[in-house]
């Protein structure tokens, strides 16, 4: 319990920031038509690469000597990368056959 | 001078980037302007992170950084071109596994960082709680892309009390997830052991799950992987991690919640994997016969009718039908026939599927209509043509308690005067019971592969004329 209160007053601001995410994501996202459920999941799966920072920032602090840490770092980091980049392109192309419909 | 609230400010604005841009993807019209904006936010982000003043913990290794962004990026192009419309699943379940992976990866470097000397619980959860829901997630993904892709045998892998097993091995992960926040000197083994339950329960959970389900337990790895991003967010207390994660979490819950509601499930039962297993429907009545209908009476039938709507179900996909059912389609039109889709929330293989399929044929979404405004439209139709669908037009929904997917929301289409049903054969669908619409008085079924059938009655129509 102790532990419990502990880590809530110390993360008081990031669980703060946590739930009201929580409601704004839940707002922007219930209004998504049907239509555009496919885009919206590989577009948001983009974003969820979004831990891309989190290997930028394991390896820019890893010695450099220290080839475990900097080779699993650049494999996530590069895994993280195809998830963004293939993410965010292939909601491009899908996004643009609903475009050219509107004609 | 404090340089780094440049940098922060940078991580704010990719995050109203993200936020702004996935509002605009509520519209067809703006959706794209709005993924442009989403990939700029990104893009700030990830420069914002190379480039954030660390001070002494700053290593550089700007080498390694920009060999694994060049190394992601080049994969991550190619794979975006290569992808056929109808992979679409796959390919966002093995990215989303791929998004997983990381966080494992993180998660576990983190751990070694710690070592024994024990952080706070908080930190010390986060580190965990990121490696195990990133293991799930990951394994998850890989599953649900090697089944979708054909590589697993579709069918469902159940073993007797599956559900309760799958509830021990995720309370097993839960466990110790908390026992390592409290103390993180149980050692690495005792954690590859935990990651490597965490792996398993994944499999697990995605492996009782066939065909027809694939939308929820793709949505749900979706919101998987969101989490595991915020919760390594929490780790390197990053902002922006925190916000994009959570968004990709709410947004992958939500759609997971409207495919349980589509299909009459419970999440929970999602959860437990005991989802799709319930027991087959009522025998069928071998003295019922099923009427079968010729090219040519089909082709008269669509051709004068006043409505028409049309069912696509993954089977029209399969076949790479859909450029010849919108070339039926213009050809009805021409003669006056009012042709729309009947589009159920589960037609396909992931939440707003077959939308994507026949956007890319040229069938303006202006036709589609959802469940309930289709259901509205069958009530006047003279005609409607069945592709490849089948659990979605499934009467036992409706009239037989005993039925697994009794309650669940189906497309009515035995209202309408006629039914033509395309169908390949007389196997059941995926959840694997049998269709009472086949027998139906006004049902008339065209056996044949899905293109090959179409383009014959597109023949047929033509030959009308």
């Amino acid at each position: 319990m102790n532990a419990l209160i502990e880590m809530l007053s110390a993360n008081y601001l990031l669980i703060f920031l946590l739930v009201f995410t929580v409601i704004l994501g839940f707002e922007i996202i219930s209004k998504v038509p049907t239509v555009l459920h496919t885009p919206l999941m590989s577009g948001s799966n983009a974003i969820s690469g979004i831990v891309i920072i989190g290997a930028i920032l394991l390896i820019r602090q890893s010695p450099s000597g220290a080839w475990f840490e900097l080779t699993a770092g650049m494999f996530g980091l590069a895994l993280a990368m195809v998830n963004v980049v293939g993410g965010f392109a292939v909601t491009q192309r899908m996004l643009e056959m609903f475009k050219k419909k509107k004609k | 001078m404090n340089t780094a609230i440049w940098f922060d400010l940078a991580y704010l604005i990719g995050s109203v980037g993200i936020v702004w841009g996935l509002k605009r993807m509520s519209s067809p019209d703006s959706a794209g302007a709005g993924n442009t904006l989403a990939a700029i936010g990104m893009g700030l982000a990830i420069v914002a992170a190379v480039f954030y003043p660390l001070g002494d913990a700053d290593k550089g290794n700007l080498a390694w950084i920009f060999g694994g962004l060049a190394l992601g990026s080049a994969v991550g192009l190619l794979l975006a071109k290569k992808v056929a419309m109808t992979s679409m699943p796959q390919m966002v379940s093995l990215l989303n596994g791929m998004g997983g992976a990381t966080a494992l990866i993180l998660g576990l470097v983190e751990y070694l960082r710690i070592g024994p000397d024990n952080a706070a619980f908080g930190s010390n959860f986060a580190v965990v709680f990121a490696l195990l829901v990133g293991s799930v997630s990951f394994s998850g993904s890989v599953l649900a892309y090697l089944k979708l892709e054909g590589k697993v045998d579709d069918k469902k892998i159940t073993l007797s009390f599956h559900s309760v097993f799958n509830l021990m091995l995720l309370a097993l992960v839960l466990g110790g997830t908390l026992a390592f926040s409290y103390s993180t000197d149980w050692g690495l083994g005792l954690l590859i052991l935990f990651t490597l339950l965490a792996l398993f329960y994944g499999l697990s959970f995605v492996a009782p799950i066939g065909g027809a389900d694939m939308p929820v337990v793709i949505s749900l790895l979706n919101s998987f992987t969101g989490i595991s991003a915020a919760t390594a967010g929490f780790v390197y207390g990053n902002l922006m991690m925190i916000v994009g994660g959570i968004l990709v979490g709410a947004s992958g819950t939500i759609l997971t919640l409207m495919m349980c509601k589509a299909m009459n499930r419970s999440l929970w039962n999602v959860i437990v994997g005991g989802f799709g297993t319930a027991a087959a429907g009522v025998a069928s009545d071998s003295n019922q016969q099923v009427k079968s209908v010729g090219l040519a009476d089909a082709a008269i039938q669509l051709a004068y009718s006043k409505t028409v709507l049309v069912v696509p179900g993954y089977g029209l996909a399969v076949a790479q039908a859909q450029k010849v059912c919108k070339e039926l389609d213009e050809l009805l039109e021409a003669n006056g026939v009012d042709v729309r889709y009947g589009i159920h929330p589960v037609a396909g293989r992931m939440p707003g599927h077959m939308n994507v399929l026949l956007a890319e044929a040229d069938v303006p979404y202006l036709k589609l209509l959802d469940l309930d405004e289709a259901n509205d439209f069958l009530k006047q139709c003279d005609a409607v043509v069945v592709i490849g669908a089948n659990d979605v037009v499934n009467p036992a929904a409706e009239r037989d308690p005993s039925s697994s997917i009794y309650g669940m929301p189906v497309l009515k289409v035995w209202q309408a005067k006629n039914t033509i049903v395309m169908k390949r054969s007389m196997g059941k669908g995926y959840a694997g019971i049998e269709n009472p619409l086949f027998f139906e008085k006004n049902t008339y079924m065209l056996f044949g592969d899905a293109k090959q059938t179409l383009q014959a009655l597109v023949a047929e129509v033509k030959g009308l004329g």
